[in-house]
């Protein structure tokens, strides 16, 4: 008897505490579920960037533990009047993004168009055209570089077949840079398909059929009536695929190496800050590279998701 | 409702238990976590060499005699270095022994007070014989009178040529930097697919190699008074040879970004007639599995420019403590026992040239080498020159700057201009070190 006694004199304080606390965190469940995701983003991204700000204003070099001394803005001043190596960085930077991101999305669009209808065997084309995104960069710059060999590779033995003598490719100081874009193009248009593929199922038929009634060629439907409709697609593909081609790295190093090559003929500003604090040791002059960097790419992105919201509009 | 909301918060504490456990996980690492105890494990961080082979071979050997046990983890040259980079400046005490390059990162390391100072302990077992070390070795392992490592394996640029070749062209082995270049050209315009010559042609790792021709033609990189003297006659004679040669005799689509791999497989598919490369790396082309040439493969000693026959002798690698490791006195037995000279004599014999003079002198330590190989070994210990590239603090930045006029000569540019240039930009570099 006593036991049963108990629980009414003890559960409803036992309850008030639970409840309290429950309410609580019911009040504030927006921000009790974010924390976690903040504490990580203010770990592992805050962080590291306040750091290397922090050291793009030191001279810090040889070690980061060392001693160093704040050098204000000199680092800065220094890098963007270096026409020798940080300025032809930023050029083949940007080169290598625009001339790879047009063809990957002239290419993308061709092939999304193509694979838009159903027809027999797509399952095996779309199969075939994502298998070059399932390979990690590295290895596929491996594989490139084999295939690209001045003497032995396949790419010359087969150009040998047709007749044409062998060309330098990857070793050459003016054809590396094609060909480490021609790479990046081999592996990222299957992304910018798969993107567009998706836009392009999304859109209703409706309009296309009443200009084809009008008697619209092919030509002026995907002129004036798809492409306009996809734009927020095209912008979306446009948007991932320049972030990632502005800070490709693993591929360029796979192919060729430190520095971009002897003559830094594929050095772009990552590989450029990746040899400053690997090869120099120069910390602060890397990091002051990496914010420049990181400006850049915040820029770009500031323009296409304005651009975009105009396109939604 | 009431259920709704428990449901609420026990997700919210499942959320960030989680979370937190994760983030524990981030900040933990793993690792001993005893603190500052000698650990019973000894960790080794090692580079992907013949030398490493023979060692991780033998270390069950050393984990019986001393009842340790020995934790190796292997990496490739610049994964080690970039390894060292990020765990030496976080202050990691993870690491125990490390295999470096005294010359590439010995100063740096050095400087920053990552390795060790072993002085005493090099000095506290006689019967280890630390006089036993090559005095150029020992040298390079030593900082501002400390020693800060110990040497494992020495190399010497020498000379591979294909006596096949030689012989059918009617040719002597060539003696100086001058019949070289005549053999090198004879043999190109015999045999229209195979080069003369070939080396490295990567703007940073030719300079190595590039070094004992630079020091044949009576140059170096830096001058007695500290400063550059790559615009010096002789350097500019030898950018201008060692240019020539891989542009005139070399290989037909010869690329700028060779390192040691890719040249010894131009000789070793037999596509050249001569090649100079560090000695260490002789059994790539002697070796019937990896090479084509294995038969005919003839060793010299590098030939003489006019200021004699002056290849680089030095010690490639070494072993250093971590200062920051708590496990000192085990990492010390490893490196005691790794070169000791029975080590270095059994290592040597399976082809890695090691730094102990007694193992030289012993006929034992040469009796696997092939005999024109032992000899030119012999010949470049003698003349050799203590450093292969420039002895700074910053040896990757120095290395592309004096590196560039070897490419610009490979690509029939205008060297005398190139030397010019990394002259002034190689003063540059040493005058901001000096400050």
């Amino acid at each position: 008897m006593a036991v049963a006694a108990l629980p009414p004199k003890r559960a409803p304080q036992k309850q008030n505490a639970w409840k309290a606390y429950s309410d609580w965190a019911n009040e504030h469940r927006k921000w009790l579920f974010a924390a976690p995701a903040m504490i990580f983003v203010a770990v592992l991204i805050a962080f590291p960037l306040g750091w290397t700000l922090y050291l793009s204003l030191t001279d810090a070099s040889g070690s980061v533990r060392a001693k160093s001394e704040f050098i204000g803005l000199e680092n800065y001043a220094d890098v963007l009047t270096d026409t020798d190596r940080f300025w032809p960085a930023v050029l083949r930077t940007f080169v290598f993004t625009a001339v790879a991101l047009t063809v990957q999305l002239v290419l993308g669009m061709a092939i999304a168009l193509l694979l838009w209808r159903p027809f027999k065997g797509e399952k095996w084309v779309r199969v075939a055209i994502l298998l070059p995104l399932v390979a990690t960069p590295v290895a596929v710059g491996m594989m490139w570089r084999l295939i690209f060999d001045p003497n032995i590779g396949f790419a010359n033995q087969l150009l040998g077949f047709v007749g044409i003598g062998p060309q330098p490719w990857l070793s050459g100081q003016y054809s590396a840079l094609p060909t480490v874009i021609f790479i990046d193009i081999w592996q990222w248009t299957p992304m910018v398909v798969i993107i567009l593929l998706a836009g392009l199922t999304s859109l209703s038929d409706e309009p296309d059929e009443a200009a084809r009634i009008d008697g619209a060629t092919a030509w002026q439907r995907f002129r004036f009536i798809t492409v306009p409709l996809l734009m927020p697609t095209i912008i979306v593909a446009i948007l991932l695929r320049s972030i990632d081609a502005l800070k490709t790295f693993d591929l360029l190093y796979a192919t060729k190496g430190r520095g971009g090559g002897s003559f830094h003929e594929v050095e772009t500003l990552n590989v450029y800050a990746y040899g400053l604090s690997f090869d120099y040791n120069d910390y602060g002059v890397s990091s002051t590279v990496l914010i420049i960097f990181f400006l850049i790419i915040v820029a770009v992105m500031f323009v296409l998701t304005r651009r975009r919201k105009e396109v939604q509009k | 409702m009431e259920r709704r909301k428990s449901r609420v918060l026990a997700m919210t504490v499942l959320t960030t238990v989680l979370a937190g456990g994760s983030l524990a996980a981030c900040s933990g690492g793993g690792g001993g976590g005893e603190g500052d105890a000698e650990s019973g494990t000894v960790r080794v961080t090692l580079a992907n060499h013949v030398w490493t082979d023979a060692i991780v071979e033998a270390i069950p050997q050393f984990e019986e005699e001393t009842g340790l046990t020995v934790e190796v983890t292997q990496l490739g040259e610049d994964q080690l270095s970039a390894q060292y980079n990020v765990q030496l400046n976080a202050g990691t005490d993870e690491i125990d022994v490390m295999m470096y390059r005294p010359l590439q990162e010995g100063k740096l390391f050095a400087q920053n007070g990552y390795l060790a100072d072993l002085t005493e302990r090099v000095s506290s077992n006689a019967d280890w014989q630390w006089d036993d070390f090559q005095q150029g070795p020992v040298d390079s392992t030593t900082f501002e009178d400390q020693v800060v490592g110990v040497p494992t394996i020495t190399e010497r640029e020498v000379l591979y040529y294909r006596k096949d070749l030689l012989e059918k062209a009617g040719l002597e082995v060539p003696q100086t930097l001058e019949e070289l270049e005549a053999a090198a050209k004879q043999i190109k315009e015999q045999n229209p697919d195979i080069a003369g010559f070939v080396a490295r042609t990567g703007k940073s790792p030719a300079v190595t190699q590039f070094s004992s021709f630079l020091y044949g033609f009576g140059g170096d990189f830096i001058d007695d008074e500290g400063n550059s003297s790559l615009d010096s006659p002789e350097a500019k004679e030898a950018y201008a040879y060692y240019g020539r040669m891989i542009n005139d005799y070399g290989p037909a689509n010869v690329s700028t970004d060779m390192s040691w791999p890719e040249a010894m497989a131009i000789f070793t598919q037999g596509g050249s007639a001569f090649y100079t490369e560090a000695d260490s790396l002789y059994q790539n082309a002697t070796d019937p599995a990896n090479s084509q040439v294995a038969e005919t493969v003839g060793f010299a000693p590098m030939p003489a420019g006019p200021d004699g026959s002056k290849p680089y002798n030095v010690p490639s690698w070494g072993l250093g403590i971590n200062e920051a490791s708590a496990n000192q006195d085990n990492a010390w037995k490893f490196i005691e026992w790794a070169t000791s000279k029975d080590m270095v004599m059994q290592i040597q014999k399976e082809g890695v040239p090691g730094p102990r003079t007694s193992v030289w002198q012993d006929p034992a330590g040469t009796e696997t080498y092939p005999e024109d190989l032992a000899a030119a070994i012999e010949v470049s210990a003698e003349n050799g020159v203590g450093h292969d590239r420039p002895l700074v603090i910053n040896v990757g930045e120095a290395r592309e700057i004096v590196g560039d006029p070897i490419v610009v000569g490979i690509t029939d540019g205008d060297v005398d201009a190139a030397a010019d240039a990394a002259d002034e930009a190689f003063q540059q570099f040493l005058d901001d070190e000096r400050e």
